[in-house]
């Protein structure tokens, strides 16, 4: 069996080894994050979530996943 | 009631805004909310913690379907940033009101106002209606209402200094000058100080610390509650011309 190709991605502000070809959809599922309450940015670019299935990660990608929190 | 607050053509039945931060959990942030009665609140936008799946989400106890989420920059020093908090916010679920906080100074807490006005104008032309945080600069507020500003929202004193209204004089001359909604934000310390800015003729206030770190924040979120409804009825009551000699308040006629 081939096996899969690793790349190397920063999650806010964490490296992350993941398998390539993998979608902004499928590692934030698989991080359990609830998409309808965070907003995605990709190497400083706001993502439109209905975009996600659609991107696939490549090395060095940086991204932010952010979300509402108690402030004044 | 039928006075009602209105930010960019919303209408809100409460004038107190309050803050989400500073609470000791979340339970406790969300009674205290529900107690103060407002219908806005401020939130801040976050990294959301990976490592940690059970940590407890705002909105699974604050419903923005009930509440309005008003997002803040707070932490913002530069335009930059503060474009990027919102224009981030705006994607978590397509809010378009928000606040506007550029600071300045780590320790003071001013809002840098170069930064505030520049950001203000972008934010305006993307289509946002922003409540903007300002010092008490009636030159200033003009530029920002000049600049499309919804909200023109004076310091009272520096954020979370507990200090009440400084300057009353700079809050009344903004006040006769604008039409805008303007509301007080930061430095109040007591529910009197609510009172205080809605006679001085504000159109609402924004509390955090003061509910969040009272020794008892369920008791004090009611106080600010009465006290703003308090300030506003006496406000649209027309207070009596002061006068410095005595006036008796019972009829000199019929003495015995």
């Amino acid at each position: 069996m081939k096996k899969l190709k690793k790349i190397k991605i920063k999650i806010n502000g964490k490296i992350k080894t993941i398998i390539d070809k993998l979608t902004l959809y499928e590692l934030i599922n698989d991080l359990k994050i609830p998409i309808a309450k965070v907003a995605i940015e990709l190497n400083k670019e706001i993502i439109n979530k209905k975009e996600i299935k659609k991107i696939k990660l490549e090395n060095n990608d940086v991204i932010e996943i952010v979300h509402f929190i108690g402030g004044g | 009631m039928k006075d009602k607050l209105i930010v960019a053509n919303k209408k809100f039945s409460s004038r107190l805004i309050v803050g989400t931060g500073k609470y000791k959990s979340m339970n406790e942030c969300a009674k205290a909310i529900k107690l103060s009665g407002a219908d806005i609140v401020t939130v801040a936008v976050r990294r959301v913690n990976i490592s940690d799946k059970n940590k407890p989400l705002l909105m699974d106890y604050i419903d923005p379907k009930k509440i309005t989420y008003l997002p803040n920059t707070a932490g913002c020093f530069t335009s930059e940033d503060a474009l990027r908090t919102l224009r981030l916010a705006r994607e978590i679920g397509g809010w378009k009101l928000v606040k506007l906080e550029v600071l300045g100074d780590k320790k003071n807490l001013f809002p840098d106002m170069i930064e505030t006005l520049k950001s203000t104008e972008v934010l305006s032309k993307e289509g946002f209606k922003v409540m903007v945080y300002c010092n008490d600069d009636p030159l200033m507020a003009k530029r920002l209402e000049n600049s499309g500003a919804s909200a023109i929202m004076p310091l009272a004193a520096p954020i979370g200094s507990g200090l009440g209204i400084l300057n009353k004089t700079n809050i009344m001359i903004i006040r006769n000058q604008t039409k805008l909604p303007l509301i007080i934000d930061a430095g109040l310390g007591q529910a009197s100080d609510a009172t205080i800015a809605m006679e001085l003729g504000c159109d609402g206030v924004l509390v955090n610390t003061a509910i969040a770190k009272a020794k008892k924040p369920f008791e004090m979120a009611q106080a600010f509650k009465n006290a703003v409804i308090a300030g506003r009825q006496s406000y649209l009551s027309g207070r009596i011309d002061k006068i410095l000699m005595g006036s008796p308040s019972s009829p000199s006629k019929g003495i015995i």
